[in-house]
C-alpha cells in the first residue's frame, strides 16, 4: 500500500503542510527556503576562490562552530533536553581524531567517520542515565561533566595518549595530490593549505547540515519534536521515548564531536584548556542567539560566537586608555547578548526572521 | 593512620566551604525551584569586592570591617539581581532561566578579570596560617569551620524564630497561599537571593586564603557545593550542610587513597550523577511527587 492511497481518504487540507500556504512577496515560503539554502551553498563554494590565508581560516572556523551549535540545537531545540556539557563531546571528537592521527598514523581525512562513531556512542551512553533526569537535573549533570572534562583530559593515566597538559601537535593536513593538480590545471597556482582546510571543513559541514535538515524534516524529526512538546502524548502515539531520547543525545554528541575533529585538524594542535566550560558557554550562546530550534539559526550562531571576540578586541583597542584587561570583554558581551535574547527575542535571530516573514507574507 | 586522621580533619575544613555553598544553592532552589549556576561566580565576585575594600591599593579597611561590608554589599547585589533580572522572567520556561544563569556566570567571571585583572591575588586571613594542631590542621582551617558553624546557627535561628524567616519559608513552600495571607512573595524572593549571595560571599572569603583569589577559583568549588546539596537533599538546608561536610571528607579520602588528586572533580561528577539516579531526594530531602 502506498502512501497516496492512504492519503486519498483524508481531505486535501489535512495533507498539506501549513507552511506551504505561506507566500512571501509572491514567492511560496518553502521555495524561498530552498533558494536560501542554495544561495548559502553557493557562497560556501565561492568563498575559497575569493579569500585566502587567515580570512578563509576564519570562515572554516565559522562552519566548524556552526556544526557544534547544530549539535546542541538538535538536542535542546528539537528534543527539549538541556546540555551545558557539550564541550565534553567536542573534546571527545577532537581527541579521537588527534589520537588516531598521532598514535595510529591514520591520515586526517579517515578519522572523521570513526570519531563521529565514538562520539555517537559516548553521547548515547551519557544519554541513558540522562533519561531519568529531567530538565534542570540534566542541566546540572551536564554542567558537572563540562567542569570535570579538562581535569580528566590532563589525567596522568591516559597522558601517553592525550599528551597530558601539553596536548598533542598534529601533522598539517596537506591537500591530496590529485586535488592539487586539478586546482593547478584550472587556476595555474598551487592550492594553499588554508584554502584546503576550509574546503575540507566545508565539505564535511555541508554533508552534515544536509543530514540534519533531512533528519528534522523526517518522521524521526517529528517524533523528536513531539517528545519535546509533550512527552506523554508522544509516548501514547507509540514513540519509544528511551530510544529516541538517548539516540538524540548520541546524534547531538556526534555533530558537536565532528566539529571537535575539524577543530583538531584545522588548528593542528589541541590541549585540555580548549575544552573548558567556557567552550560549552560558547555553544549555548551560539544556539540561543541564533535560535535554538532552528537549523539556519546554527549558521548565524556559529558566525556570532566567532565574531564576538573580534568585536570585543576592536572595542578594547579603541578604548585602550581605559581598559587594562580586554580579555574580560568577550564574556561580558556574551552574557549581555544572552540576557538580551531571552528578554527581547526568545526564539533568537531565526525567530526574528520568522516574525518578519510572517509580517510581510500573505496566505494563499 | 595519621594520614587518615589528617585527611579527615582537613576534609572537614574544606567541607565547611562546600556546606556554605550547598546551603546557598539549596536556599535558591527552595525559593524558585532552580539551581543557581552562577552562585560560585557571584561568591567569587563578592570576594574580589572584599579584597578591594581591604587592599592597600583599594580602601585599606581592616579585615572584619571589610568582611561585614562585603556581606552587606553582596546581600544588596543578590537582591538586586533577583529584582532586576529574574523577576521579569519568573514565568518563562526552564531553559530561559538556565540561559540567564549561564549569562550571569559568564558576566561575573569576565567582569572580575576585567576590573581586577587575571593574576592570582593573596587574600588575608584573620586567623593566620600557624598550625593549630601540629601537622593536622592550621588555624585558618579551624577558623573556617568555626565561622561556618556560627553562620549555620544564625541562619537556623533566623528561619526558625523570626517572623520574617517564617514568611520566607511560607513564600517558598506555597507562594499563592502566602500571598493570600499577606506575605509579599516577590520581596521574600529578593530577600532569599540576598541571603544566598551573602552566604556565598562568606564561603568565598573563607576559601580565598587557601586557593588564592582568581576569577576561576570557584568553578571546582561550586561543583562540590552542588554535590553536597544533591547528596544532602535539595529540599533540606540541614541536609545540604551535612552533605557539604561529607563531600569535603569524601573528596580528601578519594584524592589521597583511591584516585589521586587529578580526578577529584570527576569524583564530584560521578557522585552527582549516581545520587540523582539512585536516590534523587538525597539523605534528608523530601521525596517530591509530581502529578502528571
Amino acid at each position: 500500500m502506498t502512501s497516496t492511497q492512504v492519503n486519498g481518504n483524508v481531505p486535501a487540507f489535512l495533507n498539506e503542510n501549513p507552511k506551504d500556504r505561506i507566500v512571501v512577496l509572491g514567492v511560496p515560503l518553502p521555495l524561498l527556503e530552498r533558494v536560501g539554502l542554495f544561495v548559502l551553498l553557493a557562497a560556501v563554494v565561492v568563498l575559497p576562490m575569493v579569500y585566502d590565508g587567515y580570512d578563509i581560516y576564519e570562515f572554516g572556523k565559522i562552519l566548524m562552530y556552526m556544526l557544534a551549535v547544530l549539535g546542541l540545537n538538535l538536542l535542546t531545540g528539537f528534543n527539549g533536553q538541556f546540555s551545558l556539557g557539550h564541550s565534553a563531546f567536542f573534546a571527545v571528537g577532537a581527541y579521537s581524531t588527534a589520537i588516531m592521527m598521532d598514535q595510529l598514523g591514520m591520515p586526517y581525512w579517515t578519522t572523521i567517520i570513526p570519531a563521529a562513531a565514538v562520539c555517537f556512542v559516548a553521547g548515547f551512553l551519557f544519554g541513558l542515565p540522562a533519561l531519568r533526569l529531567d530538565g534542570l537535573f540534566l542541566a546540572l549533570a551536564t554542567f558537572a561533566l563540562a567542569i570535570a572534562t579538562p581535569q580528566l583530559l590532563k589525567y596522568d593515566g591516559i597522558a601517553h595518549l592525550t599528551g597530558g597538559v601539553q596536548g598533542i601537535v598534529l601533522d598539517t593536513p596537506y591537500p591530496p595530490a590529485w586535488i592539487d593538480s586539478i586546482v593547478m590545471s584550472i587556476t595555474g597556482e598551487e592550492l594553499s593549505v588554508d584554502r584546503w582546510k576550509y574546503m575540507f571543513t566545508a565539505f564535511v559541514a555541508v554533508i552534515m547540515f544536509a543530514g540534519a535538515w533531512n533528519l528534522v524534516h523526517s518522521r524521526t524529526g517529528r517524533a523528536l519534536i513531539a517528545i519535546r512538546d509533550n512527552p506523554l502524548s508522544a509516548k501514547t502515539m507509540g514513540i519509544n521515548l528511551a530510544m529516541f531520547k538517548s539516540s538524540a543525545f548520541g546524534v547531538s554528541a556526534m555533530y558537536t564531536g565532528v566539529a571537535g575533529s575539524l577543530f583538531a585538524i584545522m588548528d593542528e594542535y589541541l590541549a585540555p584548556e580548549s575544552f573548558t566550560f567556557a567552550e560549552a558557554i560558547k555553544f549555548l550562546v551560539g544556539g540561543v542567539v541564533g535560535g535554538i530550534a532552528s537549523l539556519f539559526g546554527a549558521i548565524f550562531g556559529g558566525w556570532f560566537v566567532l565574531e564576538i571576540p573580534n568585536i570585543a578586541d576592536l572595542v578594547a583597542s579603541s578604548l585602550a586608555d581605559y581598559i587594562n584587561n580586554p580579555q574580560g570583554l568577550t564574556g561580558l558581551i556574551y552574557g549581555l547578548f544572552l540576557i538580551f535574547t531571552v528578554y527581547v527575542m526568545p526564539m533568537g535571530a531565526a525567530g526574528l526572521v520568522q516574525i518578519l516573514v510572517h509580517r510581510i507574507s500573505t496566505k494563499r | 593512620m595519621d594520614l587518615f586522621i589528617e585527611q579527615t580533619v582537613s576534609g572537614l575544613a574544606t567541607g565547611a566551604i562546600y556546606a556554605c555553598l550547598a546551603l546557598a544553592v539549596v536556599m535558591i532552589y527552595q525559593a524558585i525551584d532552580h539551581f543557581n549556576f552562577a552562585q560560585g561566580e557571584m561568591a567569587m565576585f563578592s570576594t574580589y569586592i572584599a579584597w578591594y575594600l581591604m587592599d592597600d591599593a583599594g580602601l585599606g579597611l581592616p579585615f572584619w570591617v571589610a568582611f561585614v561590608a562585603c556581606i552587606v554589599l553582596s546581600f544588596i547585589g543578590g537582591a538586586a539581581i533577583e529584582r532586576i533580572v529574574f523577576a521579569p522572567i519568573s514565568d518563562a520556561p526552564v531553559l530561559s532561566h538556565i540561559i540567564v544563569f549561564i549569562a550571569l556566570f559568564s558576566m561575573f567571571n569576565s567582569l572580575a578579570g576585567f576590573l581586577f585583572d587575571f593574576t592570582p591575588k593573596n587574600f588575608e586571613t584573620p586567623f593566620g596560617h600557624t598550625p593549630f594542631i601540629d601537622g593536622v590542621i592550621s588555624s585558618h582551617r579551624v577558623g573556617m569551620i568555626a565561622v561556618t558553624l556560627i553562620l549555620l546557627g544564625l541562619i537556623y535561628a533566623f528561619f526558625r524564630f523570626t517572623p520574617i524567616g517564617l514568611a520566607m519559608r511560607a513564600a517558598a513552600a506555597s507562594p499563592e497561599s502566602a500571598r493570600l495571607v499577606g506575605v509579599r512573595v516577590g520581596f521574600m524572593l529578593a530577600l532569599g537571593w540576598g541571603l544566598a549571595a551573602s552566604v556565598g560571599a562568606v564561603a568565598g572569603m573563607l576559601i580565598a586564603p587557601i586557593t588564592f583569589l582568581t576569577p576561576d577559583m570557584m568553578l571546582g568549588t561550586l561543583l562540590y557545593g552542588f554535590a553536597g546539596a544533591v547528596v544532602g537533599g535539595l529540599t533540606s538546608p540541614l541536609g545540604a550542610v551535612i552533605g557539604g561536610f561529607m563531600v569535603g571528607i569524601l573528596e580528601n579520602w578519594m584524592g589521597t587513597f583511591v584516585v589521586g588528586s587529578q580526578l577529584k572533580l570527576t569524583v564530584a561528577l560521578v557522585l552527582i550523577i549516581v545520587v540523582l539516579l539512585v536516590k534523587p531526594a538525597g539523605l534528608l530531602g523530601r521525596v517530591v511527587v509530581k502529578r502528571v
